[in-house]
Order: structure tokens, then C-alpha cells, then sequence
């Protein structure tokens, strides 16, 4: 007789911790690989799996192994057909010998694997340090929607709740000792039945007096003790429960005028992705919009948003505008949380920036959660701006945009690991402005 | 030979399996493995596992329990994307070589695979773990699995101590010479158990512990007289290491001066599990062929019972024709001979022989042609051959001429293969001879062994090729793998390669720490 155990409740990720070890052997590779990816792929793909080759260094189990391409092997093979001894075949052209086919199998150093999720993440952020993101606290917009929270003494009538009212009064008639109806109809039988007797006994008056009497007690009694009293009354109780809005929605504002070269392009792309990642944790649903912008503006999707280049002038106003007009077709505030982030080098038409201030202060302000301002600026600026109020005139005019509105910031990039920190220094505080 | 036995009904019906059916047809499997197979079985120990689990196990090589190593990582990724993308499927069942025999159970499988894979594991490869020579001197049934246990909570402990990297590089040096880590002539020490385990790691403590810098200042006396050195004190060098060595992993455990006694212990714990699947190696054919050539034989006897319905009896069919699936050499599905394939028909070829033999067979075989015992025959060689003596013994004519195979021998610098024999008179001792060769691990793995090294001078480390048929080693493997050795000795380490016939130097690689 054996023994039979069933192991398939048993932790299953026995082997989490080699994977997690192999990974870490080849972790720069893989974090090439991913960023790789990352900058090719989609802004919306990167919070996914993804399917990574196998890194060549790091990962060989070297030994003594015989070389495939000399010496003398005999190998013993089934099958003939029609071989007689002496026959010559002709080799396969690429190398390898009879005995290991080249099959269609990838072989063990060769072949691609998927991340998780948490692990592409991991990867991704490893430069910039990401904290626990759940941290994080956003302003957002609370629908409410009333819910039930038992009852109350006071409320509108519509909300009566009879049940428990009848309840309430049923017992309260109980411990009263109300007089039921049945009582005073027996009495009001007996009544009739002896004034129907025509019999003239002393016995008979005194029994009619006092019957008379105690109906009239009765009935006073039911009068004073109302049937449904004002204190029984109960009323269905709602109370307002919040409820988070499910639905973002990102606009992406870039400038693509000749001056935004493929390193400020990038730049910009990271910092859309995070923003993107950080959305999606929040909401159901995390629409992105892109929207780029010389001195005309269009929406556009995202291969043409990073990929191709316009020329012309710059002025940043007409991207606002465009926003506004999407907001207006498809994006009622009412309904979605509307994040913008955009990204500029600065440079804007000297009268247009002040066309910029009144576009925020006039409405775009109002309708959006959140407004961030990213100025990637050429790495040598960086030290010479720092974080100075000086800069380009958007860049003037948006800090008055700041003073006014708490839920703007704004901030200056010039190289990859500035990304995170200036995210986090831009979605860590709470606005406190509330919107009506 | 359909047994009239009283009909006891179906052991099982339709495909869902309990608890109570596994052991209803394990008591039946047992009755016919017993009286008529003459089966001896270590106690079994059935564990049923989910697919996620079977492929755990196959990461830490087919181990229930395995210390930590990236590698396993690696191989746990291809062998997943093989199941997930490739539609591989994952085998019916594992079987571990401890005592009490360890058979995991897949809970896809149907009950009439569960029959089967009892069949198979639970008695076939039970019973050749447990009777085949070869397993009984090389391993340890019994010991195997607290061994590894042991293993584990060192290697973790050591982990803990000495950081992960340090482990790690130990690991991936010890694991690049596994190859050589066995011992193939003579038998190696028993594993010690858990009680001298336990001095043994109090001594490597108090070794720790006690270590004093000092002793390493002291001059040491024979200062400058190795300078002239002749021929007999090489000789008696030599002599004193127990040179040359085989196990490279056991003389660096031994000798390096290098390592720590913690490192020791990691180099160890390598080797023996190295050497512990080297039986296994060695007996692929024979293994595989004596569990399926059970459970086929079992499963036709209960079907002729009556115990096994037809539909269940189709299905178990089905997937015994898949597992001994060979195409020919020219099929595109062609990987090499396939052991089950082989094993079986050797084994049934055998039972031909014994109870239906040709006049060829008894000339070929004439000491158990038409001897009728075919049991008492399988269960001698089961206990007395590995791959290569079995089929050098027992590959027949008859079965050349089935299998049609042939002899292609190939030289690296001709453009052509040649045909070398074939199923004919003058081909079957050469086909049988070569392909007893191919399984012969002693002689289709290279030879490297340690010649010698002078530890009071340069201690730079000689190892040497034996370089048969012309085969050399792989240049970047062999670089690397030379590098991992130096990481062990931590000295000069060079590998000459010798032409096994001639003696001739053939080429010569080192490593140098620079």
C-alpha cells in the first residue's frame, strides 16, 4: 500500500527565488532591453508584460564540452532507406552533426522570456528610485451617489419607512396595553344583549353601569393612545457616499517645433509614460490625448506625436486651445479627471505668453485636476537656472500661473534622472484647491 | 498467457481519478508486478502535484528540493516558454531514486494515466532503481533526500554569511566542472550521515574559529631547494596527491589552497550530487525501457483481466505510442534514438528470444535462445548492465534489421559523410559495437584529468586532455570553464590536450591571473 500525498496545495512558487537571483544576473541587460522597448514602444504598453530576449553575457554555463567541428564520430542512425556501405552523403550546410539535429526548438541559450508587470516596473524605475507610489495623494473629483445607512427619526416623508414604523407602533401598542377593538366589541355585545333583556333587576342596572363605565374607559384609552404615534415614525436614512471618478483622461501637450530635438523628445516621453503609469494605478480607465503643437495646433496620435518633426514657429497658446476644445467635444469635466502634462523647451512667441496666462486663468485651470509644467533644457542651462524664477517667457508667465492656482506646477528637466525626482516633486503635494 | 482469474470488475470508469481509484488500481498494478513480473520495489510514495509544481521540479533538476542558483532560473524560463508556447507537454510523471521511491503525479492526467504512470514509475523505474548495480554502489537511496536537505540549509546559511555573490561565484565554478566532478573508476565514499554531517560542520567551525594568521608567516623550511628538482621527487609528488586525478572537483576540494572550509563544503555538496546522477546517465536505455516495457506488460495483463476497459485501454495506448514514437534519421521530427523506443524493443526482443528464437537468434545468443524464462532473463539484466554492456550483450539482428539502422562515420574535415555498415552480415557487430559506444559516457565525455601540480613552488595547476578520435574541446566554453577553475585553485591553471594513441601534444591552453 503506498503512501499518497497531495502537494498541489502546496506553495507553488518554489522556484520564485532562482528566477529572482537569474534576473538579478542579468539585470543591466535587461534594463537596456527595457528601456529599449519602452522608447519604441507605446506609452500605454509599457505598464504590460514584455517578452525579452535572452542576455548573452552573464548567462552561459560554460564546461568542457567537445567541439562539434573536428575529430572522427561514428553516429548510428535508424532508418534506411536504400544506403548500401560506401555510399557518401553530402553534409548539411550549416555545420552541425547528425546526432544533435538543428531542430526548430530554440536552444537553451537562445530564446525569449516575459517579465511581469512588476518587474518591467521594477526595471524601468530603478534609475529613478520609485517609492511607493500608493503614497501619493491626488486631488480628485468625488461624484456622490446616496447610500443606504439605516434609519432616522427625522426626514422627508417620501423616505418613510412603513415597515419599520408599523414595527415601532406595533410594540408601542403592546406595552400601553392599547385596547383592541375585540374587547370593546365583546363589551358592546354584552351591552346589547343585556339591554335587550327586558328583565328590570338591580343586579342587571349595576352590571350596565359598569359595563357603560369601562367602554368609556376603553375608548378614551384608544383615543389617548394613538394608533401610530409621531414617535414611532422612521425614516429611510441615505447617506452621501463618495465616489471616486473612474475615468482620466491625459493630455499630452507637447512642442514640436524644429528646437525640440530627439533627446527632448525622450526626455518628454518619460515623463508622459509616468505620468501615464501613475494614472493608471488610480483609475479604471486612462485615456491619453496627444497633442503637439508649432504655431498651429492638432491632435495627432502617438507615433506622429514622437516621430515626426514640423516645422514652423512656436506658440503655445493654440495648443492650449485645442484642449480646450477637446475637453468641451469629449471630455466634460464632469465626468473625467483631466490631467494635462506638457513639455516644452520654452520657447514661445514674447505676446503669446501672455495670451497663455489668460487661457489658464479663464478655464483650463478650472476644468483640470492637475496641470504640469515640464521645461527640458539643454544640461549646461541647467546650472545656470537652477531653480531661479528666471527663464523664457513661458516660463515667467507660467509662474504666475503657479502663484494663483495650487494645482500647477511646474519644472525643468535637462537629463533622465532628474525625471522621477522633479515627478515626484510635482504630484507629491496636495493641491488644496477645491473646485466647486 | 490471459490469467482466468475470477472477474473482479472494471478498476476504474471514465476519466476522473480519486484518491480511492489511485489506490484501487495501485493494489491491482501491485498484484500483477509482483506474481507475474517478480518485481522488488522500494516503498512508494505517491505525491500528487499541480502543472506549475512539475515544472518547478524540473527547473531544480528533477529534485524535490534543491538549494538556490540562478541557473535553475534560466532553465525554469525555457522550460516554461517550452510548455506555455512550444505546446510541449509536461511529462505524465517524475520519479526520484530515494528510499521510500518518490512518484509525482500530475492532477491533469486521466485516471487511466494515472494507471499508467503507476505502472511505469511507481514499479518499472522503482524496481531498476532498486536492483540495477549501478545504482546500488554509485547512490544512496536512503540518503539522498536528507543530503539535499542538508544541502540546502547550508548553502542557504552560507548565503546569509557570506553574501549571496561570493556563494553564487563559488557555485558557478563548481557547476562548470560537474562533468568532471565524478568519480568513474573508483566508488565514492558513502554519503556520511547526519550525524557526522554535524561534527563534521562543528569542526569546519571551530577550524574557523581557531584560524590564526600567524602560521601562514612561518618560512617555510625547504626554501629554494625545489629548484633542482628530478624526476623522483616529481614522482613522489605525484604519489603524494594521488595523482593523476579524475575528479577535478574533489581534488580542488581537497587541495586548493585557496578555500575557505565553507567553500570546501559547497564543492562537495556539488560533487556528490553530480555523482549521484551519474548512474542515471549511464542506464537511460535500460531505465526507460525496463519502465515501459512494465507497464506495458502490466497493462496488457490487466486489460486481459478484464479490469481495464477497451476505451481506457485506447487511451493508455495512445499515449505508449507516443512516448516510443522513432522516426527514421530523415524525418524533420528526428532527434536521436529514442531511449524508450530502444529499451523496449530490446527488452521485447529479448522475451521474443527466450520463448520464440530463430535459428540466427540461437546462433547469436545461444544462451537464451528458446530458454523460456524471459522474466528471469530481464531481471538479470535489469540488475547487471548499463546501456552500453546491455546493448552490446543483447542488441540482436533481428532488430538491426527492424530498426534498419546503419553506421555514418564523419569526419570533421571531409565534406561528406560516409556510410559505414549497415543492417547486413557483415554490419551487425559494427552497428551494435558503435552504438554501444555512443552510450558509453566514460568514453563520449572528454577525459580531463589533473597530472600534476607542484604545491611548494609555482603551484600552477596541470591538467590534461586525453584527446581520442581527434575530438577537441570547444574553444570559448573550454576558456571559461578554465576560468572557473582558476577561481577554485586561484593559481596558474593550464590544459594540455594529448592524443590519446600517439601521446603527441595535440594543443595547450592556460590561464594566467594577471
Amino acid at each position: 500500500m503506498p503512501i499518497f500525498i497531495d502537494r498541489r496545495l502546496n506553495p507553488k512558487d518554489k522556484s520564485l527565488g532562482n528566477r529572482q537571483r537569474f534576473l538579478r544576473r542579468v539585470r543591466t541587460e535587461l534594463k537596456r532591453s527595457v528601456q529599449e522597448q519602452i522608447r519604441a514602444g507605446k506609452i500605454a504598453d509599457v505598464d504590460s508584460e514584455h517578452a525579452i530576449s535572452m542576455p548573452v553575457a552573464g548567462t552561459s554555463e560554460p564546461s568542457f564540452r567537445d567541439a562539434k567541428d573536428s575529430g572522427r564520430r561514428q553516429h548510428v542512425l535508424p532508418g534506411n532507406r536504400h544506403y548500401t556501405p560506401g555510399d557518401q552523403l553530402p553534409k548539411p550546410s550549416r555545420g552541425g552533426g547528425l546526432g544533435s539535429s538543428p531542430g526548430l526548438q530554440p536552444s537553451e541559450d537562445d530564446f525569449r522570456f516575459v517579465l511581469s508587470r512588476e518587474e518591467v516596473l521594477d526595471l524601468f524605475f530603478e534609475d529613478l528610485e520609485l517609492p511607493d507610489m500608493v503614497k501619493l495623494n491626488l486631488k480628485e473629483v468625488l461624484a456622490v451617489k446616496p447610500r443606504r445607512a439605516g434609519y432616522s427619526v427625522s426626514g422627508s416623508p417620501t423616505n418613510i419607512s412603513i415597515a419599520r414604523t408599523m414595527r415601532n407602533s406595533h410594540g408601542r401598542r403592546i406595552a400601553l396595553r392599547r385596547p383592541k377593538r375585540e374587547e370593546i366589541e365583546a363589551i358592546l355585545r354584552e351591552l346589547a344583549s343585556l339591554e335587550a333583556d327586558g328583565t328590570d333587576s338591580a343586579q342587571r342596572y349595576r352590571r350596565v353601569a359598569v359595563l357603560r363605565a369601562e367602554l368609556d374607559r376603553l375608548e378614551r384609552r384608544r383615543r389617548v393612545i394613538a394608533f401610530v404615534d409621531p414617535v414611532d415614525i422612521r425614516f429611510n436614512r441615505f447617506d452621501p457616499q463618495p465616489q471616486p471618478n473612474a475615468n482620466a483622461v491625459m493630455f499630452c501637450l507637447m512642442d514640436v517645433s524644429g528646437s525640440m530635438g530627439e533627446r527632448e523628445k525622450h526626455l518628454a516621453k518619460d515623463f508622459f509614460v509616468l505620468l501615464h503609469l501613475f494614472l493608471k494605478r488610480r483609475y479604471d480607465r486612462a485615456d491619453i490625448v496627444f497633442i503637439r503643437h508649432t504655431h498651429t495646433a492638432q491632435e495627432v496620435d502617438e507615433e506622429t506625436f514622437f516621430y515626426s518633426t514640423q516645422s514652423g514657429g512656436t506658440v503655445v497658446s493654440t495648443a492650449l486651445e485645442e484642449m480646450r476644445s477637446i475637453i468641451a467635444q469629449r471630455y466634460p469635466s464632469r465626468e473625467w479627471n483631466i490631467y494635462a502634462a506638457q513639455a516644452s523647451d520654452g520657447d514661445n512667441l514674447a505676446t503669446d505668453s501672455e495670451r497663455c496666462l489668460s487661457l489658464m486663468d479663464g478655464g483650463i485651470m478650472r476644468l483640470c485636476q492637475y496641470f504640469a509644467y515640464v521645461e527640458i533644457i539643454d544640461e549646461r542651462e541647467s546650472e545656470i537656472f537652477g531653480s531661479t524664477a528666471n527663464g523664457t517667457s513661458l516660463w515667467r508667465a507660467y509662474l504666475a500661473v503657479k502663484d494663483r492656482w495650487s494645482n500647477f506646477d511646474m519644472s525643468r528637466i535637462a537629463k533622465a534622472s532628474d525625471i522621477y525626482p522633479v515627478f515626484r516633486q510635482l504630484f507629491t503635494k496636495q493641491p488644496a484647491v477645491q473646485r466647486d | 498467457m490471459p490469467k482466468h482469474a475470477p472477474r473482479r470488475g472494471l478498476l476504474f470508469s471514465g476519466s476522473d481519478w480519486n484518491f480511492r481509484t489511485l489506490s484501487h488500481a495501485y493494489d491491482a498494478i501491485e498484484a500483477v508486478a509482483k506474481e507475474e513480473l517478480r518485481l522488488d520495489i522500494y516503498p512508494v510514495q505517491m505525491e500528487v502535484i499541480s502543472s506549475e509544481q512539475m515544472l518547478d521540479a524540473y527547473s531544480s533538476i528533477g529534485m524535490p528540493l534543491m538549494y538556490r542558483h540562478w541557473s535553475f532560473g534560466k532553465h525554469f524560463l525555457y522550460q516554461e516558454l517550452l510548455y506555455r508556447k512550444a505546446g510541449r507537454g509536461l511529462a505524465y510523471e517524475l520519479v526520484i531514486n530515494s528510499n521510500p521511491c518518490i512518484v509525482y503525479l500530475m492532477e491533469e492526467n486521466t485516471m487511466a494515466l494515472q494507471a499508467l504512470v503507476t505502472a511505469h514509475a511507481a514499479f518499472g523505474h522503482n524496481h531498476f532503481f532498486k536492483n540495477n548495480h549501478l545504482f546500488q554502489q554509485w547512490t544512496d537511496a536512503g540518503a539522498i533526500l536528507g543530503y539535499l536537505d542538508f544541502a540546502k540549509g547550508l548553502i542557504a546559511r552560507c548565503e546569509e554569511r557570506h553574501g549571496v555573490a561570493a556563494v553564487e561565484a563559488i557555485l558557478d565554478a563548481a557547476h562548470a566542472l560537474m562533468e568532471q566532478g565524478v568519480f568513474r573508476y573508483r566508488r565514492p565514499p558513502r554519503l556520511s550521515s547526519d550525524k557526522q554531517r554535524e561534527g563534521l560542520r562543528e569542526r569546519l567551525e571551530y577550524e574557523e574559529r581557531s584560524y590564526n594568521d600567524l602560521w601562514r608567516t612561518i618560512p617555510r623550511q625547504a626554501e629554494g631547494s625545489n629548484a633542482d628538482e628530478t624526476e623522483d621527487t616529481v614522482v613522489e609528488r605525484k604519489r603524494a596527491l594521488k595523482l593523476p586525478e579524475e575528479n577535478l572537483l574533489y581534488f580542488l576540494e581537497k587541495n586548493s589552497l585557496i578555500l575557505e572550509p565553507w567553500q570546501r563544503e559547497i564543492l562537495r555538496i556539488v560533487r556528490v550530487i553530480a555523482q549521484y546522477f551519474y548512474p542515471q546517465r549511464q542506464s537511460q536505455v535500460m531505465n526507460e525501457g525496463c519502465a515501459t516495457f512494465v507497464h506495458y506488460t502490466i497493462m496488457n495483463a490487466l486489460f486481459d483481466q478484464g479490469r481495464i476497459s477497451e476505451g481506457a485501454m485506447l487511451e493508455i495506448l495512445r499515449n505508449h505510442a507516443n512516448v516510443i514514437f522513432q522516426p527514421g534519421f530523415d524525418d524533420p521530427s528526428f532527434s536521436g534514438i529514442n531511449p524508450y523506443a530502444l529499451g523496449l524493443d530490446m527488452m521485447q526482443d529479448i522475451r521474443r528470444i527466450a520463448t520464440e528464437p530463430t535459428a540466427e537468434d540461437r546462433d547469436w545468443f545461444p544462451e537464451i535462445a528458446g530458454q523460456g524464462d524471459w522474466r528471469g532473463i530481464l531481471l538479470e539484466a535489469w540488475a547487471n548492465h548499463r546501456d552500453e554492456s546491455f546493448i552490446r550483450q543483447y542488441l540482436s539482428p533481428a532488430l538491426i534489421r527492424k530498426w534498419r539502422m546503419f553506421v555514418l562515420s564523419d569526419a570533421a574535415n571531409e565534406h561528406f559523410y560516409n556510410v559505414a555498415s549497415i543492417h547486413n552480415e557483415r554490419g551487425y557487430e559494427q552497428i551494435r559495437s558503435a552504438l554501444a559506444q555512443r552510450y558509453d559516457i566514460g568514453a563520449s565525455h572528454s577525459d580531463i584529468q589533473v597530472v600534476d601540480v607542484d604545491l611548494l613552488g609555482q603551484r600552477h595547476l596541470r591538467l590534461q586532455h586525453k584527446v581520442n578520435d581527434g575530438i577537441l574541446l570547444e574553444h570559448g566554453s573550454c576558456d571559461a570553464t578554465l576560468r572557473h577553475v582558476h577561481t577554485l585553485w586561484g593559481y596558474e591553471v593550464s590544459l594540455q590536450g594529448i592524443d590519446a594513441r600517439t601521446g603527441a601534444t595535440v594543443y595547450e591552453r592556460s590561464f594566467t591571473p594577471t
